[in-house]
């Protein structure tokens, strides 16, 4: 029996990492400093649901993936220049806030309505995937909604690995609480999955891969539609950094021996 | 003030684990007329297990396909249970269980979801109005949030709150059993996939968290790896200490590629960024050099140490208590031997 898949991967892009972020108070609600200056990644772990898609989707002749991305559009446009030569995906792009202080019900219903319209979309072959949290809201709660919007009530959370069989059902592995994987056994799509860390590396840049997404990429992006987040009902009270900073005690040439029983006492203290 | 509903799920034996008890106290904590809603193959023994908790109604959902941890089964019964007790804040542990099916309930009810809350409470100001408190940019920034939209559900981490316990000897609770026909569902849960018993090097609730960076794997001042040995000494201080094995994402991923470096590790002992921000009271980071991104990861590790050759890495600008500027090869041999010789 030959299996395809319509995969929709949900992904934006956040702030790098290795930047030092600081939050401001502006009229709409707390933003980022210099969020527009500050250089963007793909968001990680929607990044893993990426690649785990084009791998299911190279193993499954006829198989087809979609990227769809709510976020600024210049950031958009900035990260797609490399996202493009990853993986071999067609681009819905939304013109809207990728903040961490959005909220996920509207950014959901926002993406609920893109994937609702992709022209020729089998729902009876869906897997929506995702990260199963972003690295700016870190809520782990828009997949599910988008979900619920699409009508999809077989989700998984927290994936590692699918496996599909020859029967077109594909087992799961969701992460569970101490270190432990879930195993479940999902009869056919529609599925919502989002993805944790997986298994594969990111691939490589392919200028080949890149200039075949270009062709829908920047159409997508000339026309992506603008999306208002107005955060209804939500009002943040404070938003701020940590304020403990450590004085660090540096230990220079103390013999192992001795730094051996400060850490041994050290561990036994209560 | 607003109605609370308590959401729990129950374990295999039909009781409530520690991350309900804490959510229950918080729940508690806000002084508002509260309900208990359970869900799990059984809620009896959840029920009398809570009895004295003072909690205006016991609801629940129970039955065989209500036992499993599933999406489908799961939003059904909690959604069930918010429309039936009417709450305005739902308050749930954070568990794997809740956060997958949760949000999809919250979206069905027309309400809000947080998650990820450290804390709850009724803000001082004002009336009173509920707020929670919770962290944006993976641990970077903590913020204090309010909603006016209800229902409103909030998700409570593990380790934040002083867990409910019983006054008394437990009693007995009169459950009021919530109707659900489970709906029909795609997925079946065959099992749980964990590493052997002596092979689980994740232990939350361990007392120290010990983390390992991709330092252990690289050449050493004799000019070559000791991969083997870095694996003895790693093994054999978690076994000592009875602790938390964490890594590098450096490191989680040389082993993801196969490199024989430590077997043990995987990408669920990663810490940081793109890993996970466990709670232990201390931490001890070896061969690691302490970047942003893997240090948020350590932002509820409360007493922190690291070992590392370089006095310049990033442990050393605010981020431990304690920088041992050292060979780790050297101490940890030591500590072993110590701990051994006990
Ligand atoms: C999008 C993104 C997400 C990321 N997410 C994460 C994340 O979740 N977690 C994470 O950890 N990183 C993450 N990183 C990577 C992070 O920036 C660092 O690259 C990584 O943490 C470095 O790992 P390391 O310190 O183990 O290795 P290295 O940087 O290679 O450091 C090795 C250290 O070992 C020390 N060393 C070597 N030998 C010895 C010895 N004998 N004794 C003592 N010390 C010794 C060296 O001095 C050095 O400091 C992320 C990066 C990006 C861009």
């Amino acid at each position: 029996m030959s299996i395809s898949f319509q995969i929709v991967v949900c992904g934006s892009v956040v702030a790098d990492p290795l930047q030092t972020l600081e939050p401001v108070i502006g009229p709409t609600g707390p933003a980022l400093k210099n969020e527009m200056m500050l250089p963007a990644v793909l968001d990680p772990w929607a990044g893993h649901a990426l690649y785990e898609a084009a791998h299911l989707a190279r193993q499954h002749p006829g198989s087809k993936v979609w990227l769809v991305s709510l976020g600024p559009k210049a950031k958009l446009q900035q990260v797609m220049m490399t996202v493009a030569q990853k993986v071999p995906f067609d681009l819905v792009a939304l013109d809207g806030p990728a903040s961490g202080f959005t909220d996920s019900f509207e950014t959901a219903a926002a993406l609920a309505g893109a994937i609702g319209g992709i022209a020729g979309l089998d729902r009876a072959r869906l897997l929506l995937y995702g990260g199963w949290e972003s690295a700016s809201r870190g809520a782990g709660s828009t997949l599910q909604m988008v979900g619920e919007r699409l009508g999809i009530t077989e989700q998984f959370q927290g994936v590692d690995q699918v496996t599909v069989r020859d029967d077109g059902s594909f087992e799961v592995l969701e992460r569970i609480e101490g270190g432990r994987h879930q195993v479940s056994v999902c009869d056919a799509p529609p599925a919502v999955l989002g993805w944790a860390t997986g298994h594969l590396p990111e691939p490589r840049n392919n200028p080949q891969v890149g200039m075949v997404n270009m062709r829908t990429v920047m159409p997508s992006l000339q026309r992506a539609k603008a999306v208002a987040i107005s955060n209804t009902g939500l009002r943040f009270v404070s938003v701020n950094l940590p304020k403990q900073q450590r004085a660090t005690r540096i230990v220079k040439g103390m013999p192992a021996e001795e730094i051996a029983r400060e850490i041994v006492a050290w561990v036994g203290e209560e | 003030m607003e109605s609370i509903l308590l959401l729990a799920h129950t374990e295999s034996d039909g009781t409530l684990a520690k991350p309900a008890l804490e959510a229950l106290a918080a729940a508690l904590a806000m002084e508002g007329e509260l309900s208990v809603g359970m869900v799990g193959a059984a809620v009896e023994p959840a029920a009398n297990q809570i009895a004295g908790c003072g909690a205006a109604r016991f609801l629940g959902v129970s039955g065989p396909a209500f036992g499993q941890s599933r999406y489908s089964t799961d939003a059904a019964a909690a959604e069930a249970l918010c429309r039936a007790s009417g709450a305005a804040i739902v308050i749930a542990p954070s568990t794997s269980r809740w956060a997958r099916a949760l949000p999809g309930v919250a979206y069905r009810l027309g309400g809000r979801i947080d998650t990820h809350v450290t804390h709850v409470t009724n803000l001082a100001a004002g009336d009173g109005t509920p707020a929670v408190t919770r962290w944006f940019y993976r641990q970077r920034m903590e913020a204090v949030l309010t909603r006016s939209e209800r229902p409103w559900m909030v998700l409570l981490d593990a380790g934040c709150v002083v867990p409910w316990s019983a006054p008394g000897p437990s009693g007995a609770a009169a459950v009021e059993s919530v109707a659900v026909e489970a709906p029909v569902t795609r997925t079946t849960v065959t099992g749980i996939q964990a590493p052997k018993a002596d092979e689980q090097t994740i232990r939350p609730d361990a007392k120290l968290l010990f983390v390992a960076g991709a330092g252990w794997t690289k050449k050493q001042s004799d000019g070559a790896v000791h991969a083997a040995e870095a694996e003895g000494l790693i093994l054999g201080f978690l076994r000592a200490a009875k602790a938390s094995l964490g890594g590098s994402k450096s490191l989680v991923d040389l082993s993801g590629e196969g490199e024989a470096v430590l077997r043990c590790m995987t990408h669920l002992n990663q810490i940081g960024q793109t890993g996970a921000t466990p709670r232990h009271p201390k931490g001890l980071s070896t061969c690691c050099h302490g970047e942003e991104p893997h240090v948020v990861g350590w932002r509820f590790v409360n007493q922190r140490r690291a070992i590392n050759l370089d006095a310049n890495c990033g442990w050393a600008r605010g981020k431990a208590d304690v920088l041992y500027v050292a060979d780790a090869f050297e101490v940890m041999r030591r500590v072993n031997r110590l701990l051994e010789a006990g």
